[in-house]
């Protein structure tokens, strides 16, 4: 069977897998359709989590990223994995004791006021829309890439496939797709990270060729010896302070990211969710300990095959002659000797490599079976799928439970809320498959914004609602809109404005850590100098600081 | 559960957070960033400099480690304490 023949059995059977799935798991009543009845196993929910959390750019451009950036892709690699800690220790068991359905339900109730409900509904809304613009894309890349299926097609395909799993199956037929969707996604980037380093260095585990070879030294070194910047070296595509600030807006970002705290509700009971975010680590660590392998062992196999070799010879290599065709490869004999030279220097660098090339040609670099590049092709398409799955619960529990049912019309019956949820997600997708065929350029750059936003309101009003029993209304309605003005502010400044980088040269993607100390300082503040919170709410604190009784919360 | 075991139990549950946040930022920030430049003149086992390894693979399984102690200490103080769900 060709590679095209079998990439699209795979993809096939995959989508059929999952929409098999979704049927088997739909749901009639509001607890099975938000929280999946609150009957996800720990580590089940770990799976679930680590699919819902990588995203189609984690598999296919993470490794190509860190390839180009050297030690300073260490931001995504840290960033994107240490906020689990966070989660575990600070937030995931205390929502899920106090119960209820959504992030900023708990921000409502907390703060006793509509007024953080709505700002925490907003915030959801435009931080999921945003990350979910990026998944349709990804999917109708990887659709059009591996299959050569037009992008619209590609992008509808996914849209449909995911809005009846969540229509019908509501959390509980997303959690169990995405449990599908993982074991797809891992074993497709494991077989690459697997053959690639047992190619290179003979060892079979890429975690340990990374550790005990000396590749990435010797990647560095030639790096330097072609006149680009060394691999190993810190600080050199972004200044020490960015690196830092960066790592912490990514990791609180993470934790206070809503579609992965609502994982933490699915799971029987509080303590289940500090087990669940050590599994869910666990399963997104597999993949954040091979993409730097994979990026090291890719870049110094393309770096040594194609720079200063002769470029009729470079093209007789199948993998080269593919990449270049689909225009992710250039190779240009600028000074015309008939031998590719590759420099840090654009004049006369001869070879253009896409970072998204780092993984995408690793099937055929590394020589494997023509099966797997479909199973390649199939983990991409699920990393996004299974992403995007839980952004639409998230923007569809915002406004049918949050908005709806707790502003609104709070005597609505169970039929009503069921249907309004549904529709929302119907709308939902239809208002974002067209971001997603023919994205504005804004929205790439946007996702600094969900992170940003993220770590400068969500992080510290939940925090505080825990671990502060004197925290009022007052100060964190105040915390919040502080650290959502200045973080947003700076954002749009720096990035579409024009404005330098005012403060201390910080970029756009890092300023999230300072709105979120603003966040901290201007609640403690306001908090301080307004009367405390009503007895009932210190009480409500106390309880959801022990796990005791969180299997009753299974009747609210 | 009376208030001043609650206490107790609390405050027992912010000393293990606030051990194992250290740990955390030591390694993530400490050793992987703001000393990697040093760390880097250390190469272990014939593999890649010290600090830029924490930074791609050391701290991740710090991390997964961290929440594991997490989740195993505290259910020994959930049911010393008799709050266990």
């Amino acid at each position: 069977m060709s590679v095209e023949a079998w990439t699209w059995t795979i993809v096939i059977l995959s989508f059929a897998l999952y929409l098999g799935i979704g049927y088997w798991a739909r749901v009639r009543e509001t607890a099975g359709f938000y929280v999946a009845g609150r009957g996800v196993p720990p580590v089940a929910n770990g799976a679930a989590t680590a699919a819902d959390w990588m995203s189609g750019a984690s598999f296919i451009s993470m490794a190509g990223l860190i390839a180009f950036l050297g030690y300073d892709g260490a931001v995504y690699l840290m960033g994107w994995t240490g906020g689990y800690v966070l989660l575990a220790l600070l937030l995931a068991p205390y929502l899920r004791k106090y119960g209820k359905y959504t992030v900023p339900e708990f921000v409502g109730d907390r703060y006793y006021s509509n007024l953080a409900r709505v700002v925490a509904v907003i915030s959801a809304l435009f931080v999921s829309f945003v990350y979910m613009v990026p998944q349709l894309r990804g999917v109708g890349i990887v659709l059009s890439r591996y299959l050569g299926v037009d992008v619209a097609t590609g992008v509808w395909a996914a849209v449909l496939v995911t809005a009846f799993i969540a229509v019908i199956g509501g959390m509980k037929g997303i959690t169990w797709t995405q449990v599908a969707q993982y074991t797809v996604l891992i074993s497709a980037y494991l077989i690459m990270g697997i053959a690639l380093s047992n190619l290179l260095t003979g060892n079979l585990i890429p975690q340990l060729s990374f550790t005990f070879s000396d590749f990435a030294v010797r990647l560095s070194q030639l790096q330097v010896e072609l006149g680009f910047k060394e691999y190993v070296a810190p600080f050199q595509n972004l200044s020490a302070l960015n690196v830092f600030l960066i790592t912490l807006t990514l990791m609180v970002g993470t934790a206070g990211l809503p579609h992965v705290i609502i994982r933490f509700y699915t799971v029987p009971r509080a303590s289940d969710a500090r087990w669940s975010a050590g599994w869910a680590l666990l399963f997104i660590g597999l993949l954040y300990t091979t993409a730097p392998a994979v990026a090291v062992f890719s870049k110094y196999n393309l770096l040594s095959t194609l720079a200063n070799k002769p470029l009729e010879e470079v093209r007789q290599i199948d993998w080269v002659a593919k990449w270049e065709k689909t225009g992710l490869l250039k190779l240009e004999d600028k000074n015309g000797d008939g031998i590719l030279q590759m420099s840090g220097n654009r004049e006369v660098n001869e070879v253009t490599i896409d970072r998204d090339i780092i993984v995408l040609s690793t099937p055929e670099v590394a020589k494997l079976a023509p099966f797997i590049v479909g199973l390649v092709a199939a983990g991409g398409l699920a990393a996004a799928l299974s992403t995007a799955a839980g952004l639409l619960i998230v923007m569809s529990s915002a406004i049918s439970h949050d908005l709806y049912t707790r502003m609104i019309n709070p005597n609505a019956s169970e039929a009503t809320k069921l249907t309004i949820a549904r529709v929302v997600i119907a709308l939902v997708v239809i208002l974002a498959a067209p971001f997603g065929i023919n994205p504005p350029a804004f929205i790439a750059q946007l996702v600094a914004f969900a992170f940003g936003l993220a770590a400068s309101t969500f992080f510290p009003a939940i925090l505080l609602g825990i671990f502060d029993r004197r925290m009022n209304m007052q100060g964190a309605v105040a915390g919040m809109i502080v650290g959502l003005v200045f973080t947003a502010s700076y954002i749009v400044g720096t990035k579409y404005l024009g404005w330098p980088n005012f403060v201390f040269g910080i970029t756009a993607e890092g300023i999230g850590a300072i709105g979120m100390l603003l966040n901290f300082l201007v609640a403690y503040l306001v908090s301080r100098a307004t009367q405390a919170p009503p007895q009932e709410i210190q009480k409500l604190v106390d309880e959801i600081r022990v796990p005791k009784g969180s299997g009753a919360a299974l009747e609210h | 559960m009376d208030g001043s075991k609650l206490a107790e139990y609390w405050q027992k549950n912010l000393a293990l957070i606030r051990n194992l946040l250290v740990v955390w930022a030591v390694v993530a920030y400490g050793l992987g960033i703001l000393l990697a430049p040093a760390l880097n003149g250390i190469r272990l086992f014939g593999g890649p400099p010290l600090g830029f390894w924490i930074a791609q693979q050391g701290a991740i399984w710090v991390f997964v480690v961290l929440i594991f102690i997490y989740a195993t200490r505290m259910q020994a103080l959930d049911r010393e304490y008799g709050v266990e769900d």
